[in-house]
């Protein structure tokens, strides 16, 4: 870790004032990816701006029937909030789903927008790592990359994002609420993680300066039919090899609306519009089902380790919107798989 | 009068770890400490061109930076870096000795600072190139390089020809990745600079002594210029066995700035120190079709470094569990550029019984036998390879128990016929066996005329309950409460003692205890003779006893003297007396300990996900101390194994030579949730040969066969044979 100096930001505009006077500066709120990476010299940012005191802590209600979750808001608040434990089940399954009780008191909801990769490489500073140090190469392509994604990759960077909160946000079409120097827009949250494409050391499209001030959920919640099912190398404390999410709305035993989601596969949360139109007016069965898997998967691309992955997404997405359609959500304290 | 061995005793330094009391090693503070930061290679082989250390010595608060250039004088030979438990065969590592790197982090710079975030972050800045040079840490691709090590013993009859000419046969490789001990305490020592060269070493080590010989031989020390301390360890399993670097480093940093030092390593450090070496097991079992066996050959090919041949017993487990007229037993060794691999929780047996465990589940099944009878078809009351008899031998007894405990009897032995809903459920079992050693241990006893006793002995007590079986032992040879008994241990100055290692410090020191408490008592009946009108006048050393903090002859409660009278009527504030245990010496008998392990596995058909739903592991041991502790000792094992057999895995990339998850994130061992109902069960095992209070030791016998037991609970389960640790998902879909 490098020496640093320390600031706090005393509101939202100073936040940008304070990180556009300073490019090497970086915003700090839970902390509990960026410590780690200035651990391994992986960021050395000479200056963080503390933004943990800014008033972003509220989760409420929106005229359009919908909920603002404010920046800073902890992942464990948030799952345990009434308005999202009752509305939106899946994005408290999901956050429930990853790290441990200790972290997901630290981490903020803008700050898990904005986890970086676990990638092997992307940690260890004496390997090549386009996401790291652009130009240098990607050492996970001929590598250890168990981990790594199968979906949209390039061939700059196979990096995954490691979140799991974000995977339902992206079923349950949220949107990014940001601050920057030329005012507040809001961005979709399929516009918000990038692929890498030949920048991998882009992780999202906010532009510099920019800061998270809230997450938006629109009014459908899907809190009838819908699960988060994660599948990992131990039951608990691990990323996601793939999760899932689903979410369902039924009518007349037909799918009259679907979103479907996976984690641990791509370098942004990786959602099919495809996949989720095969489900729309079917009935919710294995064939379905598989069909929707298969569409999703149709450019899936394995590498020496990881290639198993496919077919477990596969398996897991069947397994998913099943538990959804059946209204047996998957329990992230129960391990047994439902 | 209440007997404390054998009793469920809480452990008596329990309020001090729980209460943060109890310090480790990199907790002790001191005045004008200095702190020290490693820097390690980043390449596997070749050497250091140039390294560069002036811009972290220009930092503020930086101290100097140590190389091979700089340090402080050290030994050039072999010999002085043998420590106690080196590889016969090789040269030791000596760390920061000259330009040579010979593996992925090995530590090439000390830096020195007056605090830990300067000292890292000089580290940052320091400058290193290097020569490379083409290196090779792939075992699976160079496996035909390996060259034969040992044979655990002389091959009988010709196993091949009794294989080929078998009814049926079983030939499979059996693969364990290379794992790593992770205890939770960091590697670290700190070294308090004393004046005039001396030196006090707070370090993580299981062994005091042979760390203190090590240095004073590194670094042409004498020996009272240099004293070791180890009071609490923070978890070892083996990591801890031999002096590792940061001891080195630690106390070079001390002499060269006549000052106090620290160093602490990263988890990610730590992954460049010993490790449970990657193990190709090959077994080729030949039986009769009554489900006997006639051949056993089995072959191991396991990782060293270039400069150290580190071999344990794999291969010799078979002629202590089963009968076979041709056996053909071998251990190969390949060498990389790697660090030299170390004792990890039952090493060799680990590896070696999982495979042979794996081959007799395998072959049971080509038998259509179930397993438990195979293998008390095959039970062999002999070691055969000496043709020895046991002290003792209860497994038959702990097949029962366990099969009793598990509800064996209810398992339906064809594969994927058992469910819980969407779950296949599997039930798998497996042998465990280690050896029961014993090693010279003394032990000091200050007996003071209140009735307390201090006992001390250099040993460590790395967690087992080492301070508390001790304090058992010496209560109750001493006739005194358990609150009456102080004990010292893990400094090298207290009396001589092993290492902490091989499951052989409970037998080493409670004799040791016991042979002290022989001599105090023999040293109060001296004093109480001369009393006046002495009850004892006549008693003989073997008739007395001390109960009740009283010296007396038999139960006779009428011939008894207090310990307080005894010694004010001797004029003595304390009796002092420091004994080594002995052992008779017995070549006509094998001494082992035994065990049976049932698991049981519940398995999502579709996703593969595994969970180890009860375990049940049977041990016999002989006496157990305290069960309490005991308890515990082998419910942790049980959790190693279940690493073992699912989660843990160092993964090298081999373009790099390097480990890619040096952490505890990447690096899986297994979580609360992975650990459901574990059932100890120690079966009653007097053993009046093995030594005079039968103890064999604990510290192994609880995770062999684990990791068996699971992997045959998952073929059961599925139908598949996964022979690859860890048995991970895509495994089992595949």
């Amino acid at each position: 870790m490098i020496n640093f100096q320390y600031a706090r930001a005393n509101d939202v505009a100073d936040a940008v004032r304070q990180i556009a006077a300073d490019p090497a500066a970086k915003f700090i709120a839970g902390g509990t990816n960026l410590v780690d990476l200035m651990k391994y010299d992986v960021e050395r940012p000479a200056r963080l701006i503390d933004i943990s005191h800014l008033p972003l802590t509220t989760v409420e209600e929106t005229a359009d029937g919908g909920v603002r979750i404010g920046a800073l808001v902890p992942n464990s608040d948030l799952a345990y909030h009434p308005l999202i434990a009752q509305r939106y089940p899946l994005l408290g399954s999901a956050i429930l789903a990853g790290a441990s009780q200790q972290l997901r008191n630290m981490a903020s909801t803008g700050g898990n927008l904005l986890q970086r990769t676990r990638c092997l490489y992307f940690y260890d500073v004496t390997t090549p790592c386009n996401k790291r140090e652009p130009g240098s190469g990607c050492s996970a392509i001929d590598g250890v990359n168990r981990i790594n994604a199968i979906l949209g990759t390039s061939e700059s960077c196979i990096a995954t994002h490691p979140s799991d909160m974000c995977v339902a946000l992206a079923a349950l079409e949220a949107k990014v609420h940001v601050v920057g120097p030329a005012g507040e827009r809001v961005i979709a949250f399929e516009d918000f993680h990038r692929l890498p494409g030949n920048t991998p050391q882009l992780d999202t499209n906010l532009h510099p300066n920019e800061v998270i001030t809230a997450v938006a959920l629109p009014a459908r919640g899907f809190a009838d039919n819908y699960s988060y099912l994660k599948i990992r190398d131990r039951l608990s404390y691990a990323f996601a090899l793939v999760s899932v999410a689903a979410a369902l709305e039924l009518e007349g035993g037909t799918i009259k609306e679907a979103r479907l989601a996976l984690g641990g596969v791509a370098h942004k949360p990786w959602r099919d519009t495809a996949a989720e139109a095969a489900l729309r007016g079917q009935a919710p069965n294995q064939t379905t089902f598989r069909h929707a898997a298969d569409l999703l998967l149709r450019d899936a691309k394995g590498y020496a380790h990881n290639a198993f992955k496919i077919d477990l997404a596969r398996r897991a997405i069947m397994r998913t919107l099943a538990q959804a359609a059946n209204g047996t959500p998957q329990s992230q304290s129960d391990k047994k798989i439902r | 009068m209440q007997t404390y061995v054998g009793t469920p005793t809480s452990r008596v330094d329990g309020r001090a770890k729980v209460t943060g009391q109890a310090k480790y090693a990199g907790e002790f503070n001191l005045p004008g400490l200095a702190y020290g930061h490693v820097v390690v290679s980043s390449i596997p082989k070749g050497r250091i061109k140039r390294i560069d250390t002036r811009q972290a010595l220009r930092l503020e608060g930086v101290l100097d930076v140590l190389t091979h250039e700089n340090r402080p004088r050290m030994a050039g030979t072999d010999r002085a870096y043998k420590d106690d438990v080196a590889p016969e065969k090789g040269s030791p590592f000596r760390p920061l000795y000259d330009d040579r790197i010979m593996f992925n982090g090995q530590p090439i710079a000390l830096v020195l600072a007056e605090d830990w975030d300067t000292a890292q972050f000089a580290a940052s800045l320091v400058q290193v190139e290097y020569e490379k040079a083409p290196h090779v840490t792939d075992l699976r691709a160079q496996r035909e390089n390996a060259f034969v090590t040992k044979r655990p013993s002389k091959p009988r009859g010709n196993a091949s020809k009794a294989y080929a000419a078998a009814d049926v046969r079983h030939e499979a490789e059996y693969l364990i990745a290379t794992e790593h001990h992770n205890p939770m305490e960091l590697f670290a020592s700190t070294v308090v600079w004393d004046g005039d060269g001396k030196l006090t070493v707070y370090d993580k080590t299981q062994g005091v002594q042979n760390v203190q010989q090590y240095l004073c031989g590194v670094l042409n020390k004498k020996p009272d210029e240099v004293r070791v301390r180890s009071p609490f360890v923070g978890g070892a399993f083996g990591s801890g066995l031999r002096p590792q670097y940061q001891v080195v480093l630690a106390t070079l940093g001390a002499l060269a700035l006549e000052r106090s030092v620290r160093l602490v390593l990263t988890r990610a450090q730590m992954y460049g120190l010993g490790y449970r070496p990657e193990t190709i097991e090959r077994l080729a079992l030949g039986a009769t079709a009554g489900g006997t066996l006639d051949a056993i050959t089995h072959e191991a090919i396991a990782m060293t470094s270039q400069y150290e041949d580190f071999a344990r017993n794999d291969t010799g487990w078979a002629d202590l569990l089963y009968k076979s007229a041709n056996t053909d037993l071998v251990h190969k060794l390949v060498r990389l550029d790697v660090s030299t691999p170390a004792d990890m929780r039952a090493p060799g047996a680990a590896t070696g019984v999982f495979a042979l465990e794996c081959a007799m589940d395998e072959i049971a099944v080509a038998l259509k036998l179930d397993p438990v009878e195979l293998r008390l078809r095959c039970y062999s009351d002999r070691d055969q390879s000496e043709d020895l008899p046991f002290t003792s031998k209860k497994l038959r007894e702990c097949y029962r128990q366990g099969a009793q405990a598990f509800g064996w009897e209810k398992r339906n032995p064809a594969p994927r016929a058992m469910h819980d809903g969407s779950e296949l459920v599997g039930w798998g079992m497996a042998t465990g066996v280690w050896e029961a050693l014993q090693m010279p241990t003394a032990a000091r006893i200050v007996l003071t005329a209140n009735g307390h006793a201090e006992v001390s002995c250099a040993a460590s007590d790395i967690g087992t309950g080492t301070y508390t079986i001790m304090a058992q032992v010496a209560a109750d040879a001493l006739g005194l409460p358990i609150e009456n008994i102080s004990i010292k241990l893990g400094d090298s100055t207290l009396p001589q003692a092993p290492v902490e290692g091989g499951s052989w410090m409970a037998a080493s020191s409670a004799h040791a205890v016991g042979t002290t408490a022989d001599a105090v008592r023999k040293e109060l009946l001296r004093l109480a003779k001369k009393m006046p009108g002495s009850p004892l006048a006549d008693a003989k050393l073997d008739e007395v006893v001390l109960a009740d903090g009283k010296l007396m002859a038999g139960q006779d409660a009428t011939r008894a003297v207090s310990i307080a009278d005894i010694m004010r009527a001797g004029e003595v504030e304390r009796i002092t007396q420091e004994k080594t245990n002995s052992f008779k010496e017995d070549s006509a008998h094998a001494r082992n300990a035994h065990s049976a392990v049932f698991a049981e596995v519940k398995i999502d058909e579709q996703l593969g996900v595994v969970r180890v739903t009860r375990v049940v592991n049977v041990v016999a041991a002989g006496r157990i101390l305290n069960a309490k502790t005991a308890h515990s000792q082998i419910m942790g094992s049980v959790v190693g194994g279940i690493g073992m057999a699912l989660h843990e895995e160092t993964l090298f990339d081999h373009r790099f030579g390097r480990i890619m998850n040096a952490n505890i994130a990447e690096y899986h061992m297994p979580v609360n949730a992975d650990v459901h109902d574990i059932k100890v069960i120690f079966v009653d095992e007097p053993d009046e040969l093995i030594n005079p209070m039968g103890i064999k030791g604990l510290g192994e016998i609880g995770l062999v066969g684990v990791a068996a037991a699971i992997a045959n609970a998952v073929y059961h389960a599925t139908g598949k044979r996964v022979r690859d640790l860890p048995i991970t998902l895509d495994k089992i879909l595949s």
